[in-house]
C-alpha cells in the first residue's frame, strides 16, 4: 500500500472481515484519500459506524473510531460533533442501518444540517446477516427473506436526504473511484450535513442469488447504468430507462448546526449572538 | 438565579437534579419530552448554554442515548433524563455505554407503567429495568433520592461515580420527588468534590483504551481529538479495544467490568438507618415512600412499637448486608413500595429466611401513606 494512504490504516488490523469481491474496501479507499485531499488533521477526525458489514470500516481506519448500535450512528455522531464542533466528523453506514432502523435519525440528522459527512454503502442488501432484501433492494429481488421475490419499492436514499434537508447530497460507486473521491471531498468542503451514496456490491448475497454474476460483472454493471445528470441529459429517452444518476445532485448551503449553537451560547452568557 | 450562593431555595426535584448536573461540570445534555421527567430537559436547556456547555433534544429516546455516549467519549459530562417508556428505549445503549465504559448519566422520573400507564402518576416499576433492563451481564449503579435536596446532591454524586467508574449511572426518582418542591440548600463550588475520569499518562504509541493500570481496574480514557486515535466498538473486546471472539478475552472482559465495581461495595453502596438498632420490625422503603416510612417508624415508636427503617441510596448494588444484619434481630420484614413487589424480592434474598418479609404494595398511581405502613406493622406483629 501507498504510504501515504497507509497512515490513514491500522494496517495490522488487515485483512479485513469483508467476503472476497465485496466492493466496500474500495470505498474506504475513496473515503481516506478524500480526507487526504482535503488535508484534514488525522487526530481531529473521528470515524463513527452502526451495525453492518460497511459498519466495520471504521475499525480498520486510523483515527478515533466509535463502532455503535444498529442504525444509530448519526445519533452517535450527533453527540461527537455537537460536544467537540472541530472534530471532523464521518459516518459510515449501509443501506439497513441506515435506510431502515436509522431512518428516523437520518431525515433529522439532514434536517439539521449539522456539519457530518456521511458515506452510505448502499449493497441493497444485508450482508452481515445473510442476504435479507433492504429497503433499498429493488422491488423483485430475491433475498432469503424473499424468496418468491420482494414486493416493497425501495428508497431512493439521495432524495430521501435531500428532502429532508441535507445541504450536500451526491452519489458515486465503487467502479468510478476518481468520481466517488472527488464527490466526497466535495462533501467534505461543505460546512453542513453532507450525504454521499455509494454503490457498493455484495456478490455473494445479493449477487448470486439475482444472477447478477461474479465480482467483477457487478462493477462493470455499475460502469454501464451510472451517468453523470449531464450525460443523462444528452441520452435519447429510449436509452434512459434503468440508468442511475451520479455525481453531486445537490449543493445549496445552509446554516450548519454547530455554528448556529455557538451563537446560542453566546446569546445565553449575554452577547448579542 | 445562581447556584454559588449558599442559601435556601423553594426548588422541584427536576430542577435541583438540573442544577447538580451544573453542579458536577456537565457540558452536555441531549433528550426527549416526556413526562414527568421534562423539566429537566427545558431547565438544562437554558443553563447549559450559559455554562459553555449544549443542549439539544434528539428525535427519540433512542437517539438522545446515543448522543449522550458520543457527547461522552469527546471528553464531555454528559446526561440525559427520561421516564419509564423512555428508559426502556434507551436501554440498548445503555448496555452500548455499560460496555464501552463510558461515563454518562441517566435520570428516570418514575411513572406507573407498564407502557404509557400513567403519565403523571408516580410509580417505582422501573426499578428492576435499571437492574436487567439492557440485555446481557452488567453491573449496575442506581441512586434514589427521597427529597429535593437529594435530587440535587445524588445528581453530583451519579456523575462522580460515573466518571470514577466509567459506566452509565442510573438516578431514579419518583415523580412525586420530581415534582415536590421544597427547601434546598445549595452547596458552595467545592464543597461537594467534583470528580473526573482519569486520563491516560501514556503517549498514544503506548495506550491500550481498554487496559486497567491500577487496582481500580477503570482504564484511563482518552477523549477524541486528543491523537489517541483508538478504537470503541459494542463489541466484545480485548484490552486494545478491538473485538475478540477469544472465549477466554470474552470471559476477563465481562469480569472485569463486573470486579470494577463489586470489588469496591463499601465505596459505592449507601443507605440510611432510622432506629434500627433493637428493631423488632424492620421496614425498607426508598424514595418518597421512605418518608411515609419515616413517619410510620416514628408514629410507631411513639406507640411503643420496636420499628426500624432501612432507606437503600444506592437501590444498586443492593445493601444486602445492612438487610440481613437486621432481620437477624427482627421478627418481620416489611417492604413498601410503589410497584407490586420488586425490591421486595432482593429483600427475601438479603433476609435469607431469617424473619417473614412482608410487602405493603401500591400500583394505583397512589402514593404510599404512612398510615397504611403502620397498620401493616400492627397486623405482622
Amino acid at each position: 500500500m501507498n504510504p501515504e494512504i497507509a497512515q490513514y490504516y491500522r494496517v495490522n488490523k488487515l485483512p479485513h472481515i469483508w467476503c472476497p469481491g465485496c466492493s466496500n474496501g474500495i470505498v474506504v479507499r475513496s473515503i481516506v484519500e478524500a480526507i487526504d485531499k482535503a488535508g484534514l488533521d488525522q487526530d481531529k477526525t473521528v470515524i463513527v459506524s452502526g451495525i453492518g458489514c460497511s459498519s466495520r470500516a471504521p475499525g480498520y481506519m486510523n483515527f478515533d473510531t466509535l463502532h455503535t448500535t444498529h442504525g444509530r450512528a448519526l445519533a452517535f455522531a450527533t453527540g461527537v460533533k455537537l460536544a467537540k464542533p472541530e472534530l471532523n466528523v464521518f459516518v459510515i453506514t449501509g443501506d439497513g442501518d441506515c435506510t431502515a432502523i436509522g431512518g428516523n435519525h437520518f431525515i433529522h440528522a439532514a434536517r439539521r444540517n449539522i456539519d457530518l459527512n456521511v458515506i452510505l454503502f448502499n449493497n441493497n442488501i444485508y450482508g452481515m446477516t445473510g442476504g435479507q432484501y433492504s429497503p433499498t433492494s429493488p422491488t423483485g429481488t430475491k433475498a432469503t427473506t424473499a424468496v418468491y421475490g420482494n414486493i416493497e419499492r425501495s428508497f431512493d436514499s439521495c432524495k430521501l436526504a435531500q428532502t429532508a434537508g441535507a445541504s450536500y447530497v451526491a452519489r458515486g460507486n465503487a467502479f468510478n473511484t476518481r468520481q466517488l473521491t472527488d464527490i466526497i471531498l466535495k462533501g467534505i468542503e461543505n460546512p453542513g450535513f453532507s450525504f454521499i451514496e455509494a454503490l457498493s456490491s455484495c456478490p455473494v448475497y445479493y449477487g448470486r442469488r439475482n444472477k447478477k454474476g461474479g465480482p467483477a460483472d457487478m462493477l462493470k454493471w455499475q460502469r454501464d447504468v451510472c451517468v453523470t445528470q449531464a450525460a443523462y441529459d444528452r441520452l435519447p429517452e429510449e436509452k434512459r430507462a434503468g440508468k442511475i444518476i451520479t455525481g453531486v445532485l445537490h449543493h445549496e448551503p445552509q446554516p450548519e448546526y454547530t455554528a448556529e449553537y455557538a451563537k446560542i451560547i453566546e446569546k445565553a452568557q449575554g452577547g448579542n449572538g | 438565579m445562581s447556584v454559588t450562593s449558599l442559601k435556601a431555595k423553594l426548588m422541584q426535584g427536576n430542577q435541583a437534579c438540573a442544577e447538580g448536573a451544573i453542579y458536577a461540570g456537565a457540558s452536555f445534555y441531549a433528550g426527549y419530552p416526556i413526562t414527568p421527567s421534562t423539566e429537566i430537559a427545558e431547565i438544562l436547556s437554558e443553563r447549559l448554554p450559559q455554562v459553555g456547555g449544549r443542549f439539544i433534544q434528539m428525535e427519540d429516546e433512542i437517539a438522545s442515548m446515543a448522543a449522550v455516549i458520543g457527547a461522552s467519549v469527546t471528553g464531555a459530562k454528559a446526561m440525559t433524563a427520561t421516564s419509564g417508556p423512555g428508559f426502556s428505549l434507551k436501554q440498548e445503549n445503555i448496555g452500548h455505554a455499560m460496555i464501552t465504559e463510558v461515563p454518562c448519566v441517566i435520570a428516570n422520573v418514575m411513572r406507573l407503567g407498564p407502557s404509557t400507564g400513567g403519565p403523571t402518576s408516580p410509580a417505582q416499576g422501573d426499578v428492576m429495568q435499571a437492574r436487567w433492563g439492557t440485555h446481557g451481564d452488567h453491573p449496575v449503579i442506581t441512586l434514589c433520592p427521597n427529597s429535593v435536596q437529594e435530587c440535587f446532591e445524588l445528581t453530583v454524586k451519579a456523575f462522580n461515580m460515573a466518571e470514577r467508574f466509567r459506566t452509565p449511572v442510573f438516578i431514579m426518582f419518583d415523580e412525586i420527588i420530581g415534582h415536590m418542591r421544597e427547601r434546598v440548600v445549595l452547596p458552595e463550588p467545592g464543597q461537594i468534590p467534583v470528580v473526573n475520569r482519569k486520563k491516560p499518562e501514556v503517549g498514544p504509541e503506548s495506550y491500550k483504551a481498554y487496559e486497567p493500570v491500577d487496582e481500580t481496574l477503570v482504564p484511563p480514557m482518552a477523549s477524541f481529538g486528543d491523537g489517541y486515535r483508538y478504537h470503541v466498538t459494542g463489541l466484545t473486546h480485548d484490552e486494545t479495544g478491538f473485538a475478540t471472539t477469544k472465549p477466554e478475552k470474552m470471559a476477563a472482559h465481562l469480569q472485569r467490568l463486573h470486579d470494577k465495581i463489586n470489588n469496591f461495595l463499601p465505596e459505592v453502596v449507601d443507605y440510611e438507618e432510622q432506629s434500627i438498632e433493637d428493631a423488632e420490625v424492620v421496614l425498607l422503603a426508598y424514595g418518597s415512600v421512605a418518608r411515609a416510612a419515616s413517619r410510620a417508624v416514628k408514629d410507631a415508636r411513639a406507640a411503643g412499637l420496636k420499628v426500624g427503617l432501612i432507606r437503600p441510596i444506592t437501590l444498586w448494588p443492593f445493601p444486602g448486608e445492612a438487610v440481613k444484619k437486621a432481620a437477624a434481630k427482627a421478627k418481620a420484614v416489611i417492604v413498601a413500595e410503589m410497584n407490586l413487589g420488586q425490591i421486595i424480592n432482593e429483600v427475601r434474598v438479603a433476609v435469607e429466611g431469617q424473619a417473614p418479609v412482608y410487602g405493603v404494595l401500591r400500583a394505583d398511581g397512589e402514593p404510599i401513606s404512612p398510615t397504611e405502613i403502620l397498620a401493616k406493622i400492627k397486623e405482622v406483629l
